[in-house]
């Protein structure tokens, strides 16, 4: 999985050659937007939902501290074991360790996309562990050796066809059956066995209660519950980000994830985990990750507010026609593309700039992240540190002092329309790209300053003086 | 031109400098020339400043707002006499209403920050003037350009969930013959994006092609909009697809009136 990063626009490009594929994936996505536009749009004060949902993560973030050992307090008196990462390395010891200390070496897993960014997969396959994610999307990108190419919907980025086919190969099913329900059925029985086989369960975190020290885990498939509930130890992994005040909160916050995600008013399984079973543990690992860096960074602190509902994804155009798979990071679309540069700003200064800018992450955001502000910001700070190629550098300071300059800018602009006319093929050609699939507009005999000069008020009057 | 005057001297005693974005100056001065006589006609006493270039907007999108400075000086010094600064494009407008700014005198540029407006909205709010009856008889789709809609609020973006109202729509609404059809993506980008258009090629053409199709979809004569800068770029994509489909902005078409 891992490998030399290849850029967003390469990839996006790449992706771009199998149009057909590319406008189904658009499809898709673009029915989620509209799934969740209906469902938002029955609730009347959908926008003051929003607006809470942000106040109460504005409370958070500037209290965190406090809330953190609030919930680890509690949690403890609740009799959860609990752990503190400082980056992903530490987190996948700690699970491990956990694991060796049970001596056990299987581990079923519910989808957590903070061990995606961790890479505790890889990190524990490394060691001998035989990992299996149970969520049905996580389970099919596993097999195929992939990453999840969408924070909620891991394998929007595969058809049936293509499930089928990785099925046949690695489940046995029938080479060329594309019925989903003979596909889910065979998926079904392959997790059952390993459901009741796993003494570990693993799971990823909503939301975490400072005032109980409990935590709620959202799914669809009732994974998490299947897997936690047969095993001896459950493992829920949280970034620090995932803690909410208190246990009233939950109602503004679940209104809005599974509405904001896949257009239901809430998922199906919204399963409370507070205590461990008599006999049973349960063990939270809370991670830093660079999240602490974040929070400093007063201009994109907010991102930090993300409670991972994947729909500035469904509604990003760019997004849609390029793949989460593009953006290289366990987290993509515009979201991904404001955390991802915090975590590594050489092998992510790709990210901010595959955007247009166009604000529509903002507005379906449903804790009024302010992404496309974030996606400038960030643009700048990455220029300034030094991470634009040099060539873009060169060419942004001769636009510049162009463009700060009337006299040199007449005369560029009057150059720039002598050459389109006498010569297009300067620049309508295949070293410009622009022109790779479309025209480049006309040229006129006039600017509008020429015309301006002749044809202004002022000049008319000037005129019929003389 | 004064026999044509709609609103006689009604707003003669503001000044109104006319800002053109540096490729419409350049490419298509008809908008400029549209704009110009528009507000003429509509009773504004409208000037356009020789020395004006560009807000700066190409290099700040791209991540070098600190090469901006040198737009910025120029742009207030052209600028700082008029009561009121107005654009045919919502987006050169709304870079200069973030991102304009003055070491020397700050104060200055916050002033003109707030005195900037796009032209629809100008004539919506500042003038008041709620139709224009103009004459257009033709099937128009009207892409919303992202900057103008959700950053300036010129009109309702899809996402909220808040009463729909459009400053442009509710302009076109008075043109006699116009018939403004509704789109099946009402509000998606067009991916033009400034540098991004050739940074992201494939991505920013699709996004075009798409856009050009829910409009062809609809048997449109004609695609108007508020920014030229998205209309270039779709109509770099109609040429290209040979496609008997238009384009014309928004001043163009109130023009007539």
């Amino acid at each position: 999985m891992a490998g030399k990063i290849i850029e967003h626009s390469k990839a996006a490009e790449i992706f771009n050659r199998d149009i057909k594929r590319e406008e189904w994936h658009d499809e898709t996505l673009w029915l989620v937007r509209e799934k969740r536009d209906k469902a938002a749009f029955q609730i009347p004060e959908w926008e003051l939902l929003r607006e809470t949902a942000s106040q109460i993560k504005n409370n958070v973030l500037s209290n965190i501290h406090q809330y953190l050992q609030d919930f680890e307090e509690q949690a403890k008196k609740n009799g959860i074991i609990v752990h503190w990462a400082a980056d992903g390395a530490e987190h996948n010891k700690i699970v491990h360790s956990i694991m060796e200390k049970h001596g056990v070496k299987q581990i079923v897993k519910s989808k957590s996309m903070l061990t995606e960014e961790c890479h505790l997969n890889e990190y524990l396959t490394e060691k001998g562990i035989d990992v299996i994610d149970s969520d049905l999307g996580e389970r099919i990108v596993q097999l195929r050796n992939e990453a999840p190419s969408h924070i909620v919907l891991p394998a929007i980025h595969l058809k049936k066809e293509d499930v089928s086919e990785t099925f046949h190969e690695h489940l046995g099913t029938e080479k060329g059956n594309i019925d989903a329900k003979y596909l889910t059925e065979a998926a079904r029985l392959h997790l059952r066995n390993t459901f009741l086989t796993r003494k570990i369960a693993l799971t990823g975190v909503n939301f975490a209660i400072a005032e109980t020290g409990e935590f709620v885990v959202c799914t669809n498939e009732g994974n998490a519950d299947m897997g936690v509930h047969l095993a001896d130890v459950h493992i829920a992994c949280m970034g620090f980000e995932k803690i909410i005040p208190q246990r009233k909160h939950l109602g503004v916050f679940l209104r809005l994830l599974a509405r904001s995600a896949t257009g239901q008013p809430i998922t199906t399984y919204s399963s409370h985990f507070k205590k461990p079973g008599d006999g049973k543990e349960i063990h939270i690992v809370i991670v830093d990750n660079g999240r602490s860096t974040q929070l400093g960074r007063e201009d994109f602190r907010n991102s930090l507010k993300c409670i991972r509902c994947g729909a500035c994804m469904n509604t990003c155009p760019v997004y849609r026609r390029s793949g989460g798979h593009s953006y290289h990071n366990a987290v993509a679309g515009p979201i991904g593309s404001i955390l991802a540069p915090n975590l590594d700003m050489s092998k992510n200064a790709d990210l901010p700039f595959a955007s247009t800018l166009c604000g529509s992450c903002t507005n379906v955001c449903p804790v009024k992240i302010d992404i496309h502000q974030q996606l400038y910001k960030w643009r700048q700070l990455l220029v300034k540190e030094g991470y634009t190629p040099t060539t873009k550098t060169i060419a942004m300071k001769g636009m510049a002092s162009v463009l700060a300059n009337p006299v040199i800018f007449d005369f560029a602009g009057k150059t720039a329309r002598f050459i389109m006319q006498k010569a297009p093929g300067l620049v309508s050609n295949s070293f410009n790209p622009w022109y790779k699939q479309r025209e480049m507009p006309a040229p006129p005999e006039e600017s509008f300053r020429e015309w301006y000069k002749k044809n202004s008020r002022e000049s008319k009057e000037k005129n019929n003086e003389q | 031109m004064e026999s044509l005057c709609a609103f006689p001297n009604k707003y003669l005693n503001m000044k109104v400098g006319l800002f053109v974005p540096c490729y419409v100056d350049q490419f298509y001065p008809q908008v400029a020339i549209a704009t110009y006589e528009l507000l003429q006609k509509l009773g504004c006493d409208v000037s356009f400043p020789m020395k004006q270039t560009c807000c700066g907007q190409p290099m700040a999108n791209s991540g070098y707002e600190h090469l901006t400075s040198g737009c910025d000086a120029n742009f207030i010094a052209n600028f700082a006499e008029f009561d009121y600064i107005v654009s045919p494009s919502g987006s050169c407008t709304l870079h200069v209403k973030d991102h304009l700014h003055d070491e020397k005198n700050e104060q200055l540029a916050a002033q003109i920050r707030t005195r900037v407006f796009e032209l629809t909205e100008f004539i919506t709010d500042v003038l008041k003037i709620e139709k224009i009856e103009g004459n257009f008889p033709h099937r128009v789709g009207m892409h919303e350009s992202c900057h103008g809609q959700r950053m300036l609020h010129l009109s309702q973006m899809s996402e909220l969930n808040e009463p729909y109202f459009s400053k442009p729509g509710q302009l076109l609404s008075g043109i006699k013959g116009l018939d403004l059809v509704s789109l099946s993506r009402k509000d998606e980008c067009c991916g033009f994006g400034g540098t991004f258009c050739v940074t992201e090629e494939a991505v920013s053409a699709k996004m075009g092609q798409d856009r050009v199709k829910d409009h062809e979809d609809q048997n449109v004569e004609y695609i108007t909009g508020g920014d030229m800068s998205c209309l270039m770029h779709l109509e770099g994509i109609l040429k290209r697809q040979k496609s008997p489909v238009k384009i014309i902005h928004l001043a163009e078409i109130l023009n007539t009136i």
